[in-house]
C-alpha cells in the first residue's frame, strides 16, 4: 500500500514532497505542520509522533485522535476507486492569466510544482464497489483548491458527461473558494457548475458530495451544497465565510467547533459524518441503493 | 404610486434620482467609490421609479423576514412583474435596519420563494443587486448561507420565466450572484461587480488593505471591463434619462424573452453561463 504523491519531474532533488499547509494562510483551514514524506510526523491535533508507514496504512488518519490529515487528489482517488478503474478526463486543461492579474503566472507555477497537477481538480470516471460513476476530486495543494475557470469547466464537463452516460457523480471538495486572480470569471463558475448539477439532477441522477477540510466560499455556495447526499469528514471546516473574516466582521471570538462538520450536522446541512476509512464502503453502498435498472 | 414602501423611503421622484450632468467617471476606484456612495439611489428608489403599484411581500416561510432583501409584485407598464432587490437604505437608521444591504440566508430564501411564485403565475422576474456581499456572521452560517446561495444558483438556472438582473451599485461576490443568474445581466454605468472587495484583494495580495485603488484595477470590476469579458450584457448610462432608459429596455427585453418556450429560455440561460471561462 503506497499513498505517496506522484513524483513530479519538475521537482528538484532537494525539494521534498513536504505537505505543510502554507497555502492555508489567509484561508479557512487550521494550520497544520505535518510533514508527510518525512519518516515521523507529529499529529496536529494530539501532537503524538507517528511514523509515515503507519499513516500510510491508516489512510492518513491519526490512530490516536482520528485527526484526518490533508491528502492530495491522487491519494484520494486511489483510496476510493476500484483498482485500475479510474480514467482521467480533461487532464490537459491548463489555466491562463486571462485578466493579466499581477503575479498569477508565478502562483500557478508554484502550485503546479507543489501539487504536480495542472489545476485544482482531478476528474474522470471510475468504478466504486463495481458501480460506474463520474468522479471529481479537488486538490488541496493547488492554491488551496481555489476555483478558477478550468476548475469550473472540468467539474461542469464531469456532470455533462455523467448525464449523457447515465452515471452518478461522486465529488470530493476542498477549497478556499473562488480564485481571486481570475476575478469575475471565477465567480461565474459557481453559476456554470450549478447549472450542470441541476441538469444532471433533473434527469434523475445521483450526486454524492464529500466535504473535506476545508470547504468554504464559492464552492460551499455552489456544487458542494447542491448534492443529493452530503457527507463530511470528521472535524472538517465547512462554511461560506472563513472564520477569520467572520471574527473581523463581528469583532468577537468564534465559539469552539464553529463551522466544523459536527456543527453542520447539528444544523442540518450535512447528511452524515463519515470517517475516511469508511468512505469507499459507505459510498459504494449508497451507489448500490440508487442503482437504476439497465435499459 | 401609493405604496407602503414609499412612505418609508419617501419622496424619491424621478427628478431627484437623476444625477447632475458631470464628467463621466473612468478610473476603477472612482467607480468603487461612486457605487458605494451614501447618497446613491438604492433598489427601492429604482423600483418605485420604474414600476408602479409595488406591493411588498415578506418572509421566507422558514425562519424570518430579512429586511436587506425587498421583494414583491409591481407593474412595468401593464405587465405584472416580480421585483426583488437588495436594499441598503439611506439614513443611518434605515441602513442599520437593512443590515447595510448584506443579506442573511433568509433573504436569499425569501427571494427564491418569490421567484417560485413568479414561475407559478408566469410573471417575469427583475432583480436589483446592491450589496457588498452576503453577510458574514454566526447566525448566517448557522442557517446555511452557503446552502441558501447554492440553492438560488441552481433554481434560477431553470426558472421557467424570464429573469433580468440589474447591478445598480455594488455587486459583491456570491451574495450578488445569488440574484444574478439571469437571462440578461445589466450594470449601471458606475456600478461594480467583483469576486472580492478591492480591500480584501489588496490585503491578500500586498497585505495592505489601503491599496484598494491598485487592486480595483487588477480585478476588472467595472461595467466596461465586464462587458468586454461577456460577463454582463448591457451597460445603462446614469443621468437624466436613466429611468426612462431602464423602463424601455426592461419592457423590450421582457417581451423578447417572453415569446420563448420555457425549454428555449432555460437552454439559452444555461448556455449563457456555460460559455463563461
Amino acid at each position: 500500500m503506497r499513498f505517496k504523491k506522484p513524483k513530479n519531474p519538475l521537482e528538484g532533488q532537494g525539494k521534498s514532497t513536504t505537505h505543510s499547509a502554507r497555502h492555508t494562510r489567509g484561508s479557512a483551514s487550521v494550520r497544520s505542520e505535518e510533514m508527510i514524506s518525512a519518516s515521523t510526523i507529529s499529529c496536529d491535533r494530539c501532537k503524538k509522533i507517528l511514523s509515515s508507514d503507519e499513516l500510510d496504512s491508516t489512510k492518513y488518519i491519526c490512530p490516536y485522535c482520528r485527526h484526518h490529515f490533508q491528502i492530495n487528489a491522487r491519494q484520494r482517488i486511489y483510496m476510493i476507486t476500484d483498482s485500475t478503474t479510474f480514467i482521467e478526463t480533461d487532464g490537459d486543461l491548463i489555466p491562463h492569466n486571462i485578466l493579466n492579474f499581477p503575479g498569477y503566472e508565478e502562483k500557478l507555477e508554484a502550485a503546479r510544482l507543489r501539487s504536480a497537477e495542472p489545476d485544482s481538480v482531478v476528474c474522470g470516471t471510475c468504478e466504486i464497489g463495481g458501480i460506474k460513476a463520474a468522479l471529481f476530486v479537488m486538490e488541496p495543494f493547488f492554491m488551496m483548491g481555489s476555483m478558477g475557470s478550468v476548475t469550473g469547466e472540468k467539474i461542469t464537463r464531469t456532470f455533462e458527461r455523467a448525464l449523457v452516460a447515465n452515471m452518478p457523480v461522486v465529488g470530493f471538495t476542498v477549497s478556499g473558494g473562488a480564485r481571486m486572480q481570475e476575478g469575475m470569471v471565477s465567480l461565474m463558475q459557481m453559476a456554470k457548475t450549478s447549472g450542470a448539477v441541476k441538469r444532471h439532477s433533473d434527469d434523475g441522477h445521483l450526486f454524492i458530495c464529500v466535504l473535506t477540510n476545508p470547504t468554504t466560499g464559492g464552492v460551499t455556495a455552489s456544487f458542494a451544497m447542491e448534492a443529493d447526499i452530503i457527507i463530511a469528514e470528521p472535524h472538517a471546516l465547512i462554511g461560506f465565510a472563513g472564520p477569520r473574516v467572520i471574527e473581523q466582521t463581528i469583532r468577537k471570538k468564534l465559539p469552539a467547533g464553529f463551522q466544523r462538520a459536527e456543527f453542520q450536522l447539528e444544523h442540518g446541512f450535512v447528511d452524515n459524518i463519515v470517517d475516511r476509512a469508511q468512505h469507499k464502503k459507505y459510498i459504494a453502498q449508497l451507489l448500490q441503493m440508487h442503482r437504476r435498472e439497465k435499459a | 404610486m401609493t405604496t407602503v414602501i414609499e412612505t418609508i423611503v419617501g419622496k424619491t421622484t424621478r427628478n431627484e434620482l437623476a444625477a447632475p450632468e458631470t464628467a463621466p467617471i473612468t478610473a476603477p476606484y472612482e467607480k468603487v467609490s461612486a457605487a458605494r456612495a451614501q447618497d446613491r439611489f438604492t433598489s427601492l428608489d429604482l423600483i418605485n421609479s420604474i414600476f408602479r403599484g409595488f406591493v411588498e411581500m415578506h418572509g421566507d416561510r422558514c425562519y424570518g423576514d430579512d429586511k436587506a432583501v425587498v421583494a414583491g409584485i409591481a407593474y412595468l407598464a401593464d405587465t405584472p412583474i416580480t421585483v426583488i432587490g437588495i436594499e441598503k437604505g439611506h439614513t443611518i437608521r434605515e441602513r442599520t435596519m437593512r443590515n447595510f444591504g448584506s443579506a442573511h440566508p433568509e433573504g436569499y430564501r425569501k427571494a427564491l420563494r418569490q421567484m417560485k411564485l413568479a414561475e407559478k403565475f408566469g410573471r417575469p422576474v427583475i432583480c436589483f443587486v446592491d450589496t457588498s456581499g452576503a453577510y458574514c456572521g454566526i447566525g448566517a452560517e448557522e442557517r446555511g448561507q452557503g446552502q441558501a446561495i447554492a440553492e438560488n444558483l441552481m433554481e434560477m438556472m431553470t426558472l421557467k420565466v424570464p429573469v433580468i438582473s440589474v447591478i445598480l451599485g455594488e455587486g459583491g461576490s456570491g451574495g450578488a450572484l445569488a440574484l444574478a443568474v439571469a437571462d440578461e445581466v445589466w450594470m449601471l454605468e458606475n456600478s461594480i461587480y467583483s469576486v472580492i472587495s478591492p480591500e480584501g484583494c489588496a490585503s491578500i495580495l500586498w497585505r495592505d488593505h489601503t491599496k484598494a485603488r491598485e487592486a480595483s484595477v487588477c480585478l476588472k470590476l467595472t461595467a466596461e471591463d465586464l462587458l468586454k469579458l461577456k460577463i454582463i450584457d448591457r451597460i445603462i448610462l446614469e443621468g437624466a434619462t436613466m429611468i426612462e432608459e431602464l423602463q424601455s429596455q426592461l419592457m423590450a427585453t421582457v417581451e423578447a424573452y417572453r415569446v420563448l418556450t420555457p425549454d428555449d429560455l432555460t437552454e439559452r440561460r444555461y448556455q449563457r453561463f456555460r460559455n463563461n471561462g
